[in-house]
């Protein structure tokens, strides 16, 4: 089974992107459980998604408490105690932050950081740099076809999809393109 | 092969939140009419159940209501009136409901409806806790506990069978957030499927203007006496009425129910019992705890009301010890689910085994697989006698 937590702040995504990284896996043929927790019904407040991928049914219902890979839609939750804990080992973080120093302790594993501010800001999308990040993550991992999730954000969008498609496939290419370069 | 398989049904699996599993099932029962008033975290079911509507797909009358009170009686009106009914609510909608409850399973109006269950105010809170369905258990209303959107979408049908079957209500109960919310793969059977399970409504006596008649008037003491006798046999019935349509179901879809389902229980020492979204985990659970050497099992209680003391006692008697876990509290008293079991094998058995109560989850809190564990080791261990609830701090 594979783990993902995604971090955010209310109105940037974080659980309508993880319900889309669900349906990206599902058309993969994977069984998948997406679900979200939160403070309270407002924006800004800190969100964590959680999204379980397996190739069974999935029977456990709880939250995840060390993921394989994380996606931080916001630099600042990166001092947030729920995400200074380490990864699983091999565990990709992907933060949306531009260059510069990160917030929180030293990150032992790899991260990957992707503007996503500036590619939704650059596609009108406002605060919702989730399509961006989702992009990134798949970039990153190859864990997700391109395809599957362009697909899935098409659908999974409750606004402005072909802009959503387009900072996700913008999110990808910055993340493939990063990983080309580390190896 | 299952019936589904041998008459070419290719089931549709979509991805669903549990709620809007909730819809598709009631999409599949089509009912007449569907009286709802929104509340968190059963929106989602209305949205969906209007998204059908202006589809076309759904064509029943979908009534939008000034509160669940009225909701509830527009509900029995029109059950009453020979149509079926579907609703849903969570938390304070229920609780607001509570005087029609009694009114719905007394005047045998079978409604079906789903409950989110949601943390009761105050202090006000959204999250999974069992409290509000558990207190309506003496309302008359047959309740069952699902752990997933499919059992969810599953149980809508099961419970229009069961209760228009015996005439009385029928309560369909999923946890917020982790069932309500989550999203996983859903089969929504073929509508020619659903027709081989469940039958039109058609009572014998019903609210008709042709044939003026009333419900619900003054009775005497022995006529009152005579409503809640019958009452209970229905209940009675409607247990076997569970059982069968599990086992129909199980031979149309692969998806078999029971009224309370075991896990490895045959040969455990120590037996989880629990109800709702916590059993996926707990059978985890059990399987790292027989790692461990710890010869452990679970025992789900899928139906509640009725409560089906007879196949609990027969699934629990081996045990050395039971732990039930309970995400409610009856303020006072502890864990609902405990007091059940404890009452139903003190009439059962000579000696039963020691039922320890753990309060898991209150409010909403998470419970790991890990925590599960810890029950099962503690449950072991704990010195006798141990009458009050276990807190996760005391694990």
């Amino acid at each position: 089974m594979l783990e993902i937590r995604i971090h955010g702040r209310g109105g940037q995504g974080a659980q309508v992107g993880c319900q889309i990284l669900a349906e990206a896996f599902f058309r993969a043929g994977l069984w998948v459980q997406a679900f979200a927790a939160y403070g309270g019904e407002r924006r800004g407040a800190p969100v964590t998604a959680f999204l379980r991928i397996d190739d069974r049914p999935i029977r456990i219902r709880c939250d995840i408490e060390q993921p394989h890979h994380a996606l931080v839609l916001d630099r600042t939750l990166l001092a947030e105690p729920a995400l200074t804990g380490p990864l699983r080992p091999g565990g990709v973080l992907v933060v949306n932050s531009p260059e510069g120093p990160l917030p929180g302790p030293p990150r032992a594993g790899r991260v990957v950081r992707v503007d996503a501010t500036a590619i939704a800001q650059a596609h009108g999308l406002g605060a919702i740099v989730a399509t961006a990040v989702l992009g990134a993550f798949a970039g990153a991992t190859g864990l997700v076809a391109l395809e599957d999730l362009r697909a899935a954000v098409e659908q999974g969008s409750p606004a402005r999809r072909r802009e959503n498609v387009e900072a996700c496939a913008e999110g990808y290419l910055a993340a493939a393109g990063l990983a080309r370069v580390g190896a | 092969m299952t019936a589904q398989a041998a008459l070419g049904h290719r089931p549709t699996r979509m991805l669903l939140t549990g709620d809007h599993a909730v819809a598709y099932g009631a999409l599949r029962a089509q009912p007449h009419v569907i009286p709802v008033y929104p509340i968190t975290p059963q929106t989602p079911v209305l949205e969906k159940l209007v998204e059908l509507a202006e589809a076309g797909e759904l064509r029943g009358d979908l009534m939008t209501v000034e509160s669940e009170h009225s909701a509830m009686a527009a509900c029995i009106a029109a059950s009453l009136a020979g149509a079926r009914v579907f609703t849903a609510t969570a938390s304070q909608g229920l609780a607001l409901m509570h005087e029609m409850l009694h009114y719905a399973a007394g005047a045998r109006a079978p409604v079906v409806m789903v409950n989110v269950n949601r943390t009761l105010a105050s202090p006000w809170g959204f999250w999974a806790d069992q409290t509000d369905s558990l207190a309506q258990r003496d309302t008359g209303w047959i309740q069952l506990y699902c752990e997933s959107a499919q059992e969810a979408l599953d149980t809508v049908l099961h419970a229009f069978r069961v209760a228009e079957a015996v005439l009385l209500p029928a309560m369909v109960v999923i946890e917020a957030v982790y069932v309500s919310h989550t999203l996983e793969p859903v089969e929504v059977p073929e509508p020619a499927l659903v027709a081989r399970f469940l039958p039109p409504f058609t009572p014998t006596l019903r609210l008709d203007p042709a044939r003026p008649r009333g419900v619900g008037g003054t009775a005497t003491p022995a006529q009152w006496r005579g409503n809640r006798l019958a009452m209970t046999a229905a209940m009675d019935r409607a247990l076997e009425e569970v059982e069968t349509a599990g086992r129909l179901w199980g031979g149309l879809t692969g998806r078999a129910s029971a009224a309370a389902e075991a896990y490895r229980a045959a040969d455990a020492e120590v037996l989880l019992v629990t109800a709702g979204s916590i059993a996926g985990t707990a059978r985890e659970a059990v399987d790292r705890l027989r790692e461990e050497g710890i010869p452990a099992g679970l025992v789900r209680l899928r139906l509640f009301r009725p409560f089906p003391a007879g196949e609990v006692t027969a699934r629990l008697r081996g045990a050395r010890r039971i732990a039930v876990l309970d995400r409610n509290c009856s303020v006072g008293s502890g864990g609902i689910f405990a007091q059940e079991v404890r009452a139903a094998l003190q009439v059962a058995l000579d000696g039963p085994p020691p039922v320890l109560s753990y309060l898991l989850g209150l409010g909403g809190i998470n419970v790991s697989v890990e925590r599960v564990i810890q029950v099962g080791r503690d449950a072991l261990r704990r010195p006798l006698p141990c009458p009050g609830p276990i807190l996760e701090e005391a694990l």
